[in-house]
């Protein structure tokens, strides 16, 4: 069945058909009492030969939702509602399971997006390829052909070692390696087309690239076409030929990359397209009426005073397996200085040993060896009461929005909390009146005084956490990861709302990132890091633009999007 | 390559989406739900039922469970009886309906035994961690080793057979799970940020406890003490259907169906028709437990 | 690798030492006087105080509590309970003439609760009709919530009274032991099932599933090659608390069929409080279900790859 597909394709309609061609799709998914939300409306896809077609939107745009639909994948809770689905004109809408399961794999390979859950853990990376090839050929063959062709596949999708790797387990392998295991897969069928779903956002951005690179090499020396999905306006800027936004379920915009830099028709594209870090040169100003205008470039000098400094910081992990201890080296020797109001951006990629020092800054973790000094005041070593009296002038706002908040606390009571902690008012009227003005100084109303966690969105709940952190007004704040868990564009809004807010009140940041795209618009100093060392600190413009260091180079590389910021600029 | 354009949403409606959905999860909907699922419904109502006899026995029968008419002995079911009559032509309904007061107390006070000290134990040993955990789960260990109604039966025969030892007994040998789910859940709470948040913003130790791991760990305490329930009552029946509860004139479900057993060739609802009203109600509430876990996932 | 080992072996061990204390305060130290216990409660007026002395003497209730507890610890080290007080026979000989029986009903019970647990497990993962998937997800919580006593005496009704398939009562022959063992089996398969079927459902949301689908693979093919595996080793974690059930459950069924057995020697043991053979049996349990969850310790890991890399090779994972 599947062979025919392909038959006919190769010497029928294939000038004239699309490798895919998704035409007024919609999909719903079953809702509260026999209710159908709408998740994709009228979506119509092309992806010809040679082509890389990207999807672009925020998280509930419905992307993942249209390709499982493609793939004929959906969730038994999903439906089509119209529209058709066809491969270089086969039409397959409705196709029963077992028609279907030809297709996936012999004509459309799909490479998945977390790599770290896409592979069988209990089988060998070389068995599940053979898998792929097994399922995928035309007739039955010998089993040492199967390997031959899984090896050559694991080759193809750049394991260089793939007799070893064909031996291994998935967790023996690198999140990087793990994600070619499964291009291996995809290619494994031979096919025409790869779906790639965020195929590379549960990476590191060095490695991104590479895969990223490949996938590209891949679409050059075999002719496919390729189907990418990603969040991230970067990625898909300097990867594809054409775009496609979508935003609620729709497709609101469409054309060739320089089409939509140039002249992005929709409002939505145009937020996107502001949104995203990479598309800026400096960083945030406070909006206007914040505070008055400052200086272009570094607000504030080179001597102001240091409020939080850190000395030769060191920590080392001991991992017990069984008898044997090992031990793991997360900080070595690391200092570090934040200037009284600045914004001091620490980056890096996982295991860097970033999250270790600012856990150590914000005093939840102890060094082994250095010293850390808030104002003049050491607090490693500090007893648990003492710490306590330092934490009116030093929070913490964590990664995940999503878990840093009680889920059974009202915003109003999770803002009060600190107060309370620390007495600092006994009448429920100047309790009242507090919580209010944070909520303000974060761009909430009152409306949500009452609201749980689960009513709120991501970005409304990183506000809540903020103006949490802010009720002791504290002089310094670490901020984790405070945007990496948030869509673009509200991300966007909370960076601009951390920019004011220093601007109103004076704050410090310590603010720790993997994403050196949001570190140009924040950061005043910048301190890169790698495996447990600080490999480049200096001044954001200095570091940002004229890296000393080589790994601080390769880093700027990768940030997705660059290329495409020279070339609009 | 056409460009589609579409009207966008406004940004102030990007920015702030809201789920007002999950605000209106009020009492309102909950009953809608409810007739939604027409066996959860009666499954409440099964275990209403069953709470009325325990609590107000005299409301539902004018028989009484101990004294019987002799002339009408091993009467079959009719609507005089509906449950028909024993031996001593006692009315087996006016039994089991008394007999639920004595199962379902036990019951209760079993549970709030393990939930009392399974959910302390559990909490010193998930919070405190290090010795304290190693000390008390070494301890739980064994007390899982030895197969719950075992435990029980030994307890209940050293502190002699009534239905208040029985309480005590199954009481005691449930301990065990609810510490273990308990020490797990204040382990997974106390890692959560949301916690670390709170010493991060200076609120004390013991508040920290009281207000954020205690209330987020019950949550699942609860819902398996609900579990509990179902598991209590068929072990405190269990044990008095192998004769450790009160003695025999006093009703008591698994004794009932005890009673019943060697007629159970010619008079088989003696023990059948008391013993399907004690398989509904631990249905019943098991039925309920798993929509209050269901209840709590989302 | 062996720290491992040796830290398991040695947690068994504390097991069994702990239920034979435990069941030692109990029993000798927690009864106010426990020679009492060894006559019969009708008769204990009637017995002269030098037979009590005597009795007590003999079985060491006159030395100091703790001497008995190292006299009887070090007995019990080399397997010697001492002697049953109801048959005056050693507790292990008694414990092992029984044992045989319940062997067989425990082993046909668990093949049969297995057998009823995969095929709960494999039809909720399989099925495409809700309405189905739902119907067999509610029968473990089923099988659970009907008391053993209850359903036995259902079966017995039904299968013996009624039909005449079965005999009613007895150990002879198979046919004595169908009834038994689906009564035993049903209640057992409920834990068994419910994990099964979580697992199942989890695995087959899994990342990887996803991938085989995009292979080509079909629903059918995923259930076995992939998710059956994956899905089915978390069943051995429950492995010594279905052993708890199994003695449980034989304890109440070996009674309604009137089958001789450890449940039913058990039960009598404790009727008559036969201090020696409870403790015996009781530390017999503990012991066996030590050694249950000892064997799938060490197992498990051989079974997933990925635990069997954390005992050989330490790898170094970033905070």
């Amino acid at each position: 069945m599947s062979a025919t597909i392909t038959e006919s394709t190769v010497h029928g309609q294939a000038e004239a058909e699309p490798l895919l061609r998704i035409t007024d799709l919609s999909i719903d998914y079953r809702g509260p009492r026999r209710t159908w939300t709408p998740a994709v409306e009228r979506v119509s896809v092309e992806v010809n030969p040679g082509e890389v077609v990207t999807l672009v939107g925020e998280s509930g745009s419905g992307k993942t939702t249209l390709i499982q639909g493609a793939l004929g994948l959906l969730p038994p809770s999903a439906r089509t509602r119209s529209g058709s689905i066809a491969y270089s004109g086969v039409d397959v809408t409705g196709w029963p399971e077992k028609r279907l399961a030809r297709v996936r794999g012999n004509y459309v390979g799909f490479i998945p997006q977390d790599p770290n859950t896409s592979l069988n853990p209990v089988k060998r990376i070389g068995q599940q390829v053979v898998e792929a090839v097994r399922f995928n050929e035309p007739e039955p063959t010998a089993r040492d052909r199967h390997r031959a062709a899984a090896l050559e596949s694991l080759r193809t999708a750049g394991l260089k070692d793939a007799e070893r790797v064909f031996n291994q387990y998935p967790h023996e392998l690198s999140g990087g390696m793990k994600q070619r295991a499964l291009i291996a897969i995809a290619l494994a069928g031979k096919p025409q087309i790869i779906v790639a779903d965020e195929p590379t956002s549960a990476l590191d951005v060095t490695v991104q690239r590479v895969i990223l690179d490949h996938l590209e090499g891949l679409r050059e020396q075999l002719g496919i076409g390729i189907l990418l999905v990603t969040h991230d306006l970067g990625v898909a800027l300097d990867r594809s030929d054409r775009i496609l936004v979508m935003q609620g379920g729709r497709v609101v915009e469409e054309g060739p990359v320089r089409q939509l830099l140039a002249t992005p028709g929709n409002d939505y594209t145009r937020r996107l397209l502001d949104a995203a870090p990479a598309r800026h040169d400096g960083r945030l100003q406070p909006t206007a009426g914040a505070v008055e205008a400052p200086s272009q470039e570094n607000p504030v000098s080179r001597d102001t005073p240091a409020v939080l400094r850190a000395a030769s910081l060191a920590k080392t992990y001991t991992v017990r397996k069984g008898r044997a201890n090992s031990s793991f080296q997360a900080l070595a020797g690391v200092d570090l200085t934040v200037r009284t109001g600045t914004t001091h951006a620490i980056v890096g990629e996982s295991g860097a040993g970033k999250s270790t020092l600012a856990g150590i800054l914000a005093g939840f973790t102890t060094a082994d060896g250095g010293s850390v000094l808030l104002g003049d005041q050491e607090i490693t070593g500090l007893s648990h009461a003492r710490l306590r009296e330092l934490r009116r002038d030093l929070q913490f706002v964590f990664q995940n929005p999503y878990t840093s908040l009680d889920p059974r606390y009202t915003v109003g009571r999770t803002i009060s909390e600190p107060l309370r902690a620390f007495h600092v008012t006994k009448s429920r009227e100047k309790l009242a009146a507090r919580v209010s003005e944070l909520l303000e100084a974060v761009s909430l109303d009152e409306s949500y005084l009452n609201r749980l966690p689960a009513q709120l969105s991501g970005g409304q709940r990183q506000r809540v956490a903020i103006a949490r952190a802010l009720a002791l007004n504290p002089k310094v704040l670490v901020l984790d990861e405070a945007v990496s868990a948030l869509d673009v564009s509200v991300q966007a809004q909370i960076l601009q709302l951390l920019v004011d807010l220093q601007a109103d009140l004076g704050l410090s940041y310590v603010f720790v990132t993997h994403d050196l795209g949001v570190v140009r618009l924040i950061a005043d100093d910048v301190t890169v890091m790698k495996n447990g060392r600080v490999v480049e600190s200096g001044p954001a413009g200095q570091v940002l633009n004229d890296p000393q260091n080589n790994y601080t180079r390769t880093l700027l590389q990768a940030i997705p999007g660059t290329h495409v910021r020279s070339s609009a600029a | 390559m056409t460009i589609q354009l579409v009207r966008p949403k406004t940004a102030a409606a990007v920015a702030n989406v809201s789920t007002p959905g999950a605000l209106a999860r009020s009492t309102g909907s909950r009953l809608a739900d409810l007739t939604r699922q027409p066996v959860l419904v009666l499954a409440w109502i099964v275990v209403l039922v069953a709470l009325g006899w325990a609590v107000a026995p005299g409301l539902f029968t004018n028989n009484s469970p101990y004294e019987g008419n002799s002339s009408l002995s091993f009467a079959p079911p009719s609507p005089e009886h509906p449950f028909g009559t024993d031996r001593l032509g006692r009315d087996l309904l006016a039994r089991s309906i008394y007999g639920a007061g004595t199962t379902l107390t036990a019951t209760l006070v079993a549970v709030l035994i393990a939930f009392g000290i399974g959910s302390l134990v559990g909490l010193a040993a998930g919070y405190f961690g290090r010795w304290v955990d190693t000390a008390f789960m070494r301890v739980i260990d064994v007390f899982l080793s030895i197969p719950s109604l075992l435990l029980a039966m030994v307890i209940v025969s050293v502190l002699g057979y009534s239905t208040r030892n029985i309480a005590i007994a199954v009481g005691i040998s449930s301990i065990a799970s609810f510490a273990r789910v308990m020490r797990s859940e204040v382990i997974s709470v106390v890692t959560r940020d949301y916690v670390r948040a709170a010493y991060g913003l200076g609120v004390g130790r013991f508040a920290v406890v009281l207000r954020h791991v205690v209330p987020n760990a019950l949550n699942s305490v609860l819902a398996l003490a609900a579990l509990e329930v179902g598991t209590s009552i068929l072990a405190v029946a269990s044990l008095g259907f192998l004769g450790y509860g009160a003695p025999p004139p006093e009703p008591e479900w698994g004794l009932l169906v005890a009673e019943g057993r060697d007629y159970l060739a010619v008079h088989p609802w003696i023990s059948i028709l008391p013993g399907i009203a004690l398989a509904l109600v631990v249905i019943a509430t098991h039925r309920i437990s798993t929509s209050l876990r269901k209840d709590q996932r989302q | 690798m062996l720290g491992y080992v040796l830290s398991k072996v040695g947690r068994a061990l504390f097991v069994v030492w702990a239920a034979f204390t435990i069941t030692f305060i109990l029993l000798f130290v927690f009864p106010a006087n426990p020679v009492d216990l060894l006559f019969d409660p009708a008769e204990l007026n009637t017995i002269p105080q030098e037979v009590r002395d005597q009795v007590a003497a003999q079985y060491g209730f006159n030395q100091p509590v703790f001497v008995q507890y190292l006299n009887r610890l070090t007995q019990a080290a080399s397997g010697n309970f001492g002697n049953s007080v109801g048959s005056g026979r050693k507790v292990s000989e008694s414990l092992l003439e029984v044992l045989p029986n319940t062997l067989v009903l425990a082993a046909g019970s668990l093949a049969l609760a297995v057998v009823i647990g995969f095929a709960i497990a494999l039809l909720a993962t399989g099925t495409r009709r809700p309405w189905l998937r739902n119907f067999v997800e509610s029968l473990p919580s089923a099988s659970v919530s009907i008391p053993v006593f209850m359903f036995g005496i259902l079966l017995l009704q039904l299968f013996s009274f009624t039909l005449g398939w079965f005999p009613a009562f007895g150990d002879q022959g198979w046919q004595s032991l169908v009834l038994p063992v689906i009564t035993l089996a049903v209640p057992v398969s409920g834990p068994i099932a419910q994990l099964l079927v979580r697992s199942f459902a989890e695995e087959f949301r899994a990342g990887y599933v996803t991938t085989s689908y995009a292979k080509g693979a079909t629903r059918g093919g995923i259930i076995i090659g992939d998710v059956f595996r994956n899905a089915s080793l978390p069943a051995l974690t429950i492995a010594g608390i279905t052993f708890g059930n199994l003695i449980a459950g034989a304890v109440i069924t070996e009674t309604v069929f009137a089958r001789s057995g450890v449940g039913r020697l058990t039960q009598s043991a404790i009727n008559t409080l036969d201090v020696p053979l409870v403790q015996g049996i009781i530390v017999f349990v503990a012991a066996s279900f030590a050694l249950i969850n000892l064997v799938v310790d060490l197992i498990y890991p051989l079974l997933d790859p990925r635990l069997r890399a954390t005992l050989t090779v330490h790898p170094v994972r970033s905070a």
